[in-house]
């Protein structure tokens, strides 16, 4: 099976829409190489600043690169992105609804071997609940690369989580990314799994492997967390009376939360919300940590057959 | 308008005499607001928009406009005051200030207000927006203009500060200026007693910034200093004037009390009394 790491694919993007597009400079805070802007500072030296280890001031310069017309968008970990730069994402890139998009890589627990106090639980809660951010989460190389396009013609501020590892690629070049529209992969009528980020790859295996057992379960890409798809969400709960969250972040106020509100509010199923537990991760492989922390095929499975019990 | 002769100077001074007594009038009908830093600034921020900086309140948007980002944002009714003064909007409209609807914010805030080049309050944030705005001044060419910036020195305590500074100089961005406002009073008393930044000049030169100290009140200084920063090359210049805070009014000068309170109805009288009869410089 292909895989690409999204942080990868984010690069790439980057370098083309460098290419199209002359408005688009690109910021970081000395994590160039990791988070792959590394690659746009080779191509378009002019156009990239590093703001050294300054993820406050990353943002600041961004504003203002934005109120003089230019597209920034500004890399870091997701930790440093929307944790130690909060209220300068707050007050003057949302507050202000600039045209600033942050990127941020090495979300979640498969930050991996350097620990918790890198592995970003919350951002997606954090970015979600800030007025004008639209926040985003691709599954994989392929979408992230339409992601980065679209996330360009998108006005405003727009929050873009990616990932360290690399992950399975699941969509082909026919895809047409919408933010705000997510994408149901599997049509299945026993009960839906709405994934983000790297858990879609997942979903897919996971129901795929259900299938086998007689439970036809379908699966959506909720690539964008907000603004949600409520919709497809009131849809599916209406088609298959029971939705399984699973996301690599905590399960307060990320895509778990936002499923629930839509499905409290339009079409109450029974829900399970898979993710991290109110707590924090620690050292280890990505692998591990999603074994360890639950997030693995064979507990989405577990719990899709606890979910169809109470249905 | 920009040679400095004794005309311009008393034109200068005329205006911020105005400004002052703007910022007196809006407070006053507010009820709240920012006094003491808004009047230290009047001098300063007269001398940019009508002296120094290339805006047009006809074409606000205009590619090659010089940049002003008060990054000292509560000092708001000081760049209301310039920008009705400069001809952006109503005067008349000052006494919305602070109210519901009203364009004018308690901190700027540049979708609601045209001329209002950046939404600034929060401290730290305005000078980081002035650097990414000199950086994007370098990328966009062939329009030259130039951006300034105007801190206060209680403001200088977030670490903020000091990121943006540090990459001004790296960039050695020669198009940006950045005034302090040193009034010497943050809210809860003197900054030496709060939290010192000094010795402030040696801190900015410290960082790379070719820095000036002058009288933040005297007109004739603001404008050569001005020039000074016209003509260096290579890096951003800080212009560290020593101001009073509350200047112009006799029962607000140097006083930390007067930062974020606004005068009631027979304060503003005297005060405004007081900017009729007397040059600010008296």
């Amino acid at each position: 099976m292909e895989k690409q790491a999204t942080r990868d694919a984010y690069g790439k993007a980057l370098v083309e829409l460098g290419r199209k597009y002359g408005d688009v400079v690109v910021l970081d805070a000395d994590l160039s190489k990791s988070t792959k802007t590394a690659d746009f500072a080779k191509v378009f030296p002019d156009r990239f600043i590093n703001a050294g280890v300054a993820e406050q001031n990353m943002m600041g310069m961004a504003a203002g690169l934005a109120a003089s017309g230019k597209v920034p968008f500004a890399s870091s970990f997701a930790i440093f992105a929307t944790g130690r730069a909060f209220e300068i994402v707050r007050n003057s890139l949302a507050y202000a609804n600039l045209n600033v998009k942050i990127c941020a890589t090495h979300a979640g627990l498969t930050v991996g071997e350097d620990g918790g106090s890198h592995q970003s639980v919350e951002d997606l809660a954090i970015m979600r609940c800030v007025p004008n951010i639209t926040v985003v989460a691709p599954a994989d190389g392929v979408s992230t690369r339409q992601a980065v396009a679209a996330v360009y013609h998108h006005p405003g501020p727009v929050y873009l989580r990616l990932g360290r590892p690399a992950v399975p690629v699941i969509y082909d070049e026919s895809l047409s990314f919408r933010i705000g529209r997510g994408i149901v992969l599997r049509a299945g009528k026993d009960a839906t799994l709405i994934g983000c980020g790297i858990m879609v790859a997942k979903c897919l295996e996971a129901a795929d492997r259900l299938r086998a057992e007689g439970i036809d379960v379908s699966v959506v890409d909720m690539h964008t967390i907000k603004p949600i798809d409520r919709d497809l969400i009131a849809r599916k709960a209406h088609e298959t009376g029971a939705i399984l969250t699973v996301e690599e972040h905590s399960v307060l106020g990320g895509l778990g939360g936002a499923v629930c509100e839509v499905v409290c509010e339009q079409f109450p199923v029974p829900v399970m919300r898979m993710g991290i537990n109110d707590q924090f991760g620690q050292s280890g492989t990505p692998d591990d940590l999603l074994e360890y922390y639950g997030l693995s095929v064979a507990m989405i499975m577990a719990n899709t057959r606890i979910l169809l019990s109470k249905k | 308008m920009r040679e400095i002769t004794e005309s311009t100077i008393h034109a200068v001074e005329t205006k911020a005499r105005s400004l002052r007594r703007h910022i007196i009038s809006m407070l006053g009908e507010a009820g709240s607001g920012h006094s003491g830093g808004s009047l230290s600034a009047a001098d300063i921020v007269a001398c940019l928009y009508f002296w120094e900086m290339n805006v047009d309140p006809h074409e606000p948007h205009k590619p090659d406009r010089d940049r002003f980002v008060l990054s000292k944002g509560h000092a708001a009714p000081v760049l209301y005051a310039a920008l009705a003064e400069k001809g952006f909007f109503p005067v008349i409209e000052l006494d919305s200030l602070r109210k519901l609807g009203s364009r004018l914010q308690g901190h700027p805030d540049m979708n609601k207000l045209s001329g209002v080049e950046a939404s600034t309050g929060s401290l730290g944030q305005g000078i980081s927006w002035a650097v990414g705005m000199a950086l994007a001044e370098r990328m966009n060419g062939p329009d030259r203009y130039r951006i300034y910036a105007l801190l206060g020195d209680g403001e200088i305590e977030e670490g903020l500060v000091w990121e943006a500074l540090m990459a001004a100089a790296h960039y050695k961005l020669d198009n940006l200026t950045a005034f302090l406002d040193h009034n010497r009073l943050q809210i809860d008393g003197p900054i030496a007693e709060v939290m010192s930044p000094e010795p402030v000049a040696d801190k900015f030169r410290a960082f790379g910034w070719e820095t000036l100290v002058i009288d933040g009140h005297d007109i004739s200084q603001i404008m050569q200093a001005l020039e000074l920063a016209r003509s260096t090359t290579g890096r951003p210049t800080a212009i560290i004037a020593d101001t009073v805070k509350g200047k112009g009014c006799s029962f607000m000068e140097n006083k930390a009390e007067w930062h974020g309170t606004a005068p009631n109805r027979e304060q503003t009288i005297q005060a405004l009394e007081e900017l009729e009869v007397s040059p600010q410089r008296a």
